[in-house]
């Protein structure tokens, strides 16, 4: 294998709603703010690769648009992701495991706010047994968070405590758009939104892009002093059907994360992509996290939930832990799908 | 980037179609069909297990699943949501209950709308069965909803 590395890393403001921005406009600011940041530009990129929605965009190939956001002339060597951006960095690790190229660029972004998010969402479904019922996200997580309930292992209290300790984490996260230091009983105190979740179980409505550099062994550190090494990335997928699949355990998650070697070593921090608080439970639990673990010191998506970004966003949390030497070790985890359907594990690591 | 106020930014409704049209083929036709009939089918799958709706393919090992068995219509609530707010194009205009139900004889639970008066008339295990719509046409929808047995027998 060879080695990989994060240098780079910007994200816009998570934002309710971005009205004054078009996808380009609210884009550039990641893609020029990561390559700015280690005095690049796109001429110095191998490859680029995105991900993003046309669900979203309200338009077939919306991506080939954006591009307009590097600016890809002369031609440049791209792809795209129907997918959350840390799926676009997996395939630009690929890439550059190929040798051919030493450097690829990753962006992703999305507008969730023009539409009915929820119920765009119940377009992921199966078509023709699931999405007529026209069942939103948040439906679907509560009959996860009830599922969990039942089997004995988490209580309402616990979730309460992920939404609470989220929030005040974010306080420290300038990109966060929800950020509060209240206790958990007073998430208790908040009526059902969608019984067993409450609205602060939930994460926002969030428009948003990221944008992250990779680039190969000594390019890498020509570049920066501390590179984010990739020590593992594995995804892992399970069937579309929630009846198919024990909604209390991420059996995904649980082998990503085996794959990906997130047991070879200590981990110092862990940044989990969950769109509610019930699932972070059962994603640490899957990831195999232990309680010294910093968790999603950024605030999480709880925090900001920019769709399709907020996965890539926890490889950049990461990632700027390590080269700024906070942590040596971490786990950055993306998810996709109902009820965390597809999941991806990456670690990351210091050089010492 | 210039600062716009709200009321000067130009916006207008866009309806986003995707007009597929699909072939439903032999198992999920069988199913569709069966909703018409006012019956619940589901598949065989490699290990055993009866799964509803039927499935294709087999969720662990792959292979093609063509025995199909029927199961219900009655069956058993294996977790619920209770919705207090529903949305215009959610199968009840009243507060309902999202479930997976795992119709008997089958292993595996399918998701449902259940009618109820209230959150506390719900619980992990109740049994439910379901309502069909008066004119049925081989659609998911034909089963409009579930509503919970009468205690001591079927609704």
């Amino acid at each position: 294998m060879r080695d990989i590395a994060i240098i780079s890393f910007a994200q816009t403001p998570a934002q309710r709603a971005v009205k004054e921005q078009n996808e380009v406009e609210m884009l550039m600011p990641a893609i020029h703010g990561a390559l700015g940041q280690v005095d690049m530009t796109i001429d110095d990129i191998g490859f680029t690769c995105s991900g993003s929605t046309d669900y979203l965009a309200g338009v077939g190939f919306s991506f080939v648009s954006t591009l307009d956001g590097v600016g890809p002339w002369p031609p440049i060597q791209e792809s795209h992701v129907e997918m959350d951006g840390a799926w676009a960095l997996y395939e630009a690790w690929v890439k550059l495991q190929l040798g051919e190229l030493d450097t690829a660029l990753v962006y992703s972004y999305a507008k969730s706010s023009p539409g009915d998010l929820p119920m765009v969402l119940t377009r992921q479904l199966d078509p023709i047994t699931v999405a007529p019922l026209w069942p939103d996200t948040v439906s679907l997580a509560a009959l996860q968070a009830r599922a969990l309930l039942d089997s004995g292992r988490y209580t309402e209290e616990h979730f309460a405590e992920v939404a609470a300790r989220s929030r005040k984490s974010a306080l420290d996260n300038p990109n966060a758009q929800l950020a509060w230091d209240r206790p958990a009983s007073d998430v208790l105190a908040e009526e059902y939104h969608v019984a067993p979740l409450r609205k602060s179980d939930c994460a926002p409505i969030t428009d948003g892009a990221a944008c992250i550099i990779l680039a190969a062994g000594d390019v890498a550190r020509s570049k920066v002093e501390r590179p984010a090494w990739i020590r593992g990335i594995d995804h892992r997928v399970e069937p579309i059907h929630l009846g198919l699949r024990d909604l209390t355990v991420s059996e995904s998650t649980r082998i990503a994360a085996e794959k990906a070697g997130v047991a070879d070593g200590a981990v110092d921090v862990a940044e989990i992509h969950a769109p509610f608080s019930h699932q972070e439970l059962i994603l640490r639990d899957a990831i195999g996290l232990g309680e010294d673990v910093d968790v999603n010191p950024s605030g999480g998506a709880l925090s900001g939930n920019p769709m399709m970004t907020a996965g890539l966003i926890r490889v950049g949390e990461v990632a700027n832990r390590i080269s700024n030497g906070t942590a040596n070790r971490g786990v950055a985890h993306a998810t996709s799908g109902p009820c965390l359907q597809q999941n991806l594990v990456t670690v990351l690591e210091g050089e010492n | 980037m210039t600062e716009q106020d709200a009321g000067a930014i130009l916006s207008a409704p866009l309806i986003i179609e995707y007009p597929f049209k699909r072939t439903t083929g032999p198992v999920i036709g069988a199913f569709l069909t069966g909703l018409r009939e006012q019956v619940l089918v589901g598949s065989k799958a490699a290990d055993g297990r009866v799964i509803v709706p039927p499935a294709e393919f087999d969720p662990v090992s792959g292979e093609d699943l063509t025995e199909l068995v029927e199961v219900g219509p009655a069956g058993e609530i294996t977790t619920w949501a209770w919705v207090t707010h529903p949305h215009e194009k959610h199968p009840l205009d009243q507060p309902f209950a999202w479930a997976l139900i795992k119709p008997d004889g089958a292993d595996t639970p399918m998701l449902g709308a259940v009618a109820a008066d209230g959150i506390d008339a719900l619980a992990t295990g109740a049994r439910v069965t379901p309502v069909w719509a008066e004119e049925r046409e081989g659609h998911i929808n034909d089963l409009t909803h579930w509503v919970l047995e009468a205690e001591g027998g079927a609704a």
